[in-house]
């Protein structure tokens, strides 16, 4: 990207701490929220109570998260390194399907056919897990893959695309062939991934069953303190020497490039960690929504990460995740009460951001800040 | 016609020929009629290849399933009356006459038989479809029973009146009868004869004979037409993928041209491409719909104002998208795509609202139906046909805008170097939308094309944006040339791939294949060189 209007003066990393005393204090309080006043609100708190937090809404906030963290990636790669990406949906779902898979072995014998292999393997009449299953048994090889197998994806891709500096919009359709290749992929029946439907009816998780309150109880605080650990580390990334450079790959590449750096590993190991970020909260979304299927790859929900960041506002790490919750809060809250106006508000909300907020909500806080003082 | 009036006389003197030869006698009604399956056909193959008019109509009456027997006598039922198959006397029909049995070797008996009949018949399409009947049952299910049916219509008198097609349908269907024959010359000679077929089922046809074939001569023969049925089919195949291919290319084309100009020219990423494509879908099928209620009389040529009317409505909203919107993003193309796909979700959305979310069904004219028959087995339907030679008019008439209108001057003139074009005194901004409106309107006509042989509903676009945009990438940016091959290129390739390996794997390769090409050539096939590059 040649002359984005982004690089507002105040994100340039000074070498203070990472945080203010305010920031950590908010840091703790959001935690304290979510590890703490969140599950006494849903667990001990009565149902009828006004202050009950209903299983609905634990359900919801932790998905909302997940989401969250796939924008606070689209941040780091679209917002500090002015790549954007349309394929993030692929990292999200791969490590979905990881996850998946973990959870399909889970069930046991307890399917709808009885059988030790997951239902639509039965339903195929295959004989044998395919080799890709080898290690879906073991949960530490699962925690390993959901970080391996996108972040492997991701890298090969990343290597051969900004090898030959695909950059721009070339860059973002790529990947959207990218995810829309995967998605054809994973909805054939043979490649093993449980084809249109993808993988559903999940039972336990480590032994625990996965419906109880506690299990969900558990899994939304895992996704809080993930999404809270990410964004320190995105902020401590954004702000070293590496996050600098970044950023100057973001405003001039070909400057970057004539003052000695080669941007390639720069641009790649942004890219990978983004994606590894994503595919965690696929992880951390799919036990929680008890489904992942090809849907997840499609153009369209990739697109939709992107403006969940560009909402919250591009190159704040906080935007994104305040674009996450406002869009995903206003989606579920329109999909049932006017589900004909959905898609109308999206599209306008795309539209209205590129054209009169850029800097997304972050911008008009700052904005309206300036002009206060 | 001098060929009609001909036929019509030679008709006319044949007329005689039926009835001259033998008059159906109570006998053999009695036996089409009376006793058991086998002796029924057997008496209906006689019948059938010497037919007369009284035969020929008891046997479409027992198609019909109307005739009635008692005590010897046959009846054509007609209304509440009786006719007497044999002598023609009208009669009311006598209380407890019989129906006669008709079981399914029977059924397809008649068939035949029918098919005999109307060999006879005055008009081409009659005689070919007869005879394609004749061939099929002959290669399906060989019964020498039919043998002197075929015979009978292939006999020296008879065969000269029969259309040329029709004759060698009969031909084939012939041989396929005699290669059960007893003597070795015969079932040489129709072994040889079926190496011009071009059907599969000749295929297992010759194969099964060559199983139980003895005699060597027959058998080199029978190997010999093997290996032709084959060579035949592969070449058809092979012609029939090429086909599909460049049909789909042409698609492809259809959808990637608009985009040529907006992306190619202009440079803006237009995600709402594949629903600017949609909405032309959508004009014709109001256009259609239109002519059903008030002009059911010119229906088949209702495409004809379905054409202007999806470029003209494609091309307004393409308009007012640039001056809403598109032109306060020039140099972002990141922020486009993000407006344009918002743009998108819009108008699909509207679309949903306006027309319902199921497809809608856009009917093909008449004319555009059915298709022309090369190589025997190889049909190209009419509409893919008429969408490759449309696609071929649109991309001369986009040649054309580009290099010899006013506009298309002004287009390159401004997309090569803004500030000078505008010193020249051309209307920069005015010049953008207009461009913009043609290429959006080349997608409605696109669309327009598209409802013709696919399903028209509010996703329409989606499936296309993704196949669209790599046409474009892959020919190069600002270059027609580069657009046609890479959208001709595409659609063949894919399909070939898809015989090999199934369309959604196929659709992966290729998707690889563009990656992987993009790698090497990020410029695309064609790249401009130089400055305007």
């Amino acid at each position: 990207m040649t002359t984005t209007t982004l690089s507002s003066h105040a994100d340039l990393p000074s070498r203070g701490p990472l945080l203010t005393r305010g920031g950590w204090g908010s840091i703790l309080i959001a935690l304290l929220v979510v590890c703490a006043v969140a599950p006494v609100l849903n667990l001990l708190v009565p149902e009828g109570s006004p202050l009950h937090l209903s299983d609905y809404m634990v359900g919801l906030l932790g998905k909302i998260m997940c989401y969250a963290i796939c924008a606070l990636a689209m941040d780091l790669i679209w917002g500090y390194t002015g790549i954007l990406s349309l394929g993030h949906g692929l990292f999200f779902a791969l490590g979905g399907y990881v996850m998946g898979m973990y959870l399909m072995r889970q069930i046991g014998t307890d399917g709808n056919y009885k059988s030790e292999l997951p239902d639509f393997m039965v339903f195929l009449d295959w004989k044998e897990l395919p080799w890709h299953w080898a290690l879906s048994d073991s949960f530490i090889a699962t925690l390993a893959l959901i970080v391996l197998v996108p972040g492997l994806v991701a890298f090969v891709f990343g290597y051969f695309a900004f090898r030959s500096r695909i950059k721009g919009v070339y860059f973002s359709i790529i990947t959207q062939a990218l995810t829309f290749a995967a998605m054809l992929l994973f909805f054939r029946n043979e490649t093993g991934f449980g084809g249109n439907n993808g993988f559903t009816d999940f039972k336990r998780i480590l032994g625990v069953p996965i419906t109880t309150q506690g299990m969900r109880m558990t899994l939304f605080i895992i996704t809080g303190v993930t999404l809270l650990g990410f964004f320190l580390w995105a902020r401590w990334l954004v702000r070293s020497k590496f996050g600098r450079v970044l950023q100057a790959i973001r405003d001039a590449e070909s400057r970057v490039m004539f003052c000695g750096y080669d941007p390639l590993p720069y641009k790649l190991t942004i890219w990978t960690i983004s994606a590894v970020m994503c595919g965690v909260a696929g992880a951390l979304y799919v036990p929680q929504v008890g489904i992942i299927n090809p849907r997840e790859m499609s153009p369209a929900s990739s697109i939709e990460i992107a403006v969940w960041t560009a909402v919250g506002g591009r190159a704040s790490l906080l935007g994104p995740i305040v674009g996450a919750f406002l869009v995903n809060g206003a989606k579920s809250w329109l999909t049932v009460t006017f589900p004909e106006f959905w898609l109308y508000c999206l599209g306008a909300l795309f539209i209205a951001v590129t054209l009169f907020m850029p800097e997304g909500i972050v911008g008009l806080v700052r904005k309206m800040r300036r002009a206060g003082k | 016609m001098m060929l009609r009036v001909l036929r019509g006389t030679v008709l006319a003197m044949a007329a005689v020929w039926g009835p001259a030869a033998l008059a159906l006698t109570a006998q053999d009604a009695l036996q089409l009629v009376e006793g058991t399956i086998g002796e029924r056909v057997e008496a209906l193959a006689r019948l059938a290849a010497e037919p007369d008019d009284q035969a020929a109509a008891l046997i479409r009456a027992l198609a019909d399933e109307s005739v009635r027997y008692q005590d010897g006598r046959v009846f054509i039922v007609e209304g509440d009356r009786a006719r007497d198959a044999v002598s023609g006397e009208t009669l009311a029909l006598p209380e407890g006459a019989e129906e006669p049995m008709i079981n399914n070797r029977l059924r397809g008996a008649l068939q035949t038989a029918l098919a005999g009949l109307d060999l006879l018949a005055d008009d081409v399409a009659t005689q070919r479809r007869a005879a394609a009947t004749l061939q099929a049952s002959a290669f399906d299910d060989p019964d020498p029973a039919q043998l002197p049916l075929i015979d009978g219509a292939l006999a020296p008198g008879h065969a000269d009146r029969l259309d040329v097609h029709a004759r060698e349908s009969l031909l084939l269907a012939q041989a396929a009868l005699q290669l059960g024959s007893d003597e070795v010359p015969v079932r040489q000679a129709a072994a040889q004869k079926l190496g011009d077929a071009r059907q599969p089922i000749v295929r297992a046809l010759l194969q099964q004979r060559l199983d139980v074939e003895e005699d060597a001569a027959v058998k080199a023969s029978l190997k010999a037409s093997l290996s032709a049925v084959d060579r035949s089919l592969a070449t058809s195949a092979a012609l029939g993928q090429v086909f599909t291919g460049v049909s789909l290319g042409s698609i492809l084309l259809l959808a990637a041209l608009g985009l040529a100009i907006t992306y190619g020219l202009m440079g803006v990423i237009n995600m709402a491409h594949g629903e600017l494509i949609m909405i032309g879908a959508y004009a014709t099928y109001v256009v259609q719909s239109l002519f059903r209620q008030y002009l059911p009389g010119a229906f088949d040529w209702y495409l004809l104002a379905a054409l202007p009317a999806a470029f003209l409505s494609s091309a307004l909203v393409g308009a007012l998208m640039e001056r809403s919107v598109i032109r306060f993003l020039y140099g972002r193309p990141l922020e486009t795509l993000l407006a344009t796909w918002g743009i998108s979700l819009v108008l699909m959305q509207a679309v949903r609202s306006l027309f319902g979310a199921q497809n809608v069904a856009v009917e093909n004219p008449a004319w555009m139906s059915g298709g022309v028959t090369v190589l025997g087995n190889l049909t190209l339907p009419w509409n893919r046909i008429v969408i490759i030679a449309f696609a071929m008019l649109v991309l001369a008439g986009v040649a054309l805008l580009i290099s010899r209108t006013r506009l298309g001057l002004f287009v390159r003139g401004v997309t090569q170097n803004r500030p000078i074009a505008a010193c020249m005194g051309v209307n920069t901004a005015r010049v953008d939308t207009f461009a913009f409106a043609a290429g959006s309107g080349i997608a409605g006509l696109g669309g327009c094309a598209l409802s013709q042989v696919g399903n028209v509903g509010p996703d329409l676009g989606q499936s296309y944006i993704v196949d669209s945009f790599m046409v474009v990438v892959l020919g190069g940016v600002g270059q027609l040339a580069g657009t046609v091959y890479a959208a001709l290129g595409l659609g063949v390739i894919n399909k070939f791939l898809e015989g090999w390996t199934g369309a959604v794997l196929a659709k992966i390769a290729v998707l690889v294949f563009i990656i992987v090409f993009i790698q090497k050539r990020p410029q695309g096939i064609f790249a401009l060189k130089g400055r305007t590059a």
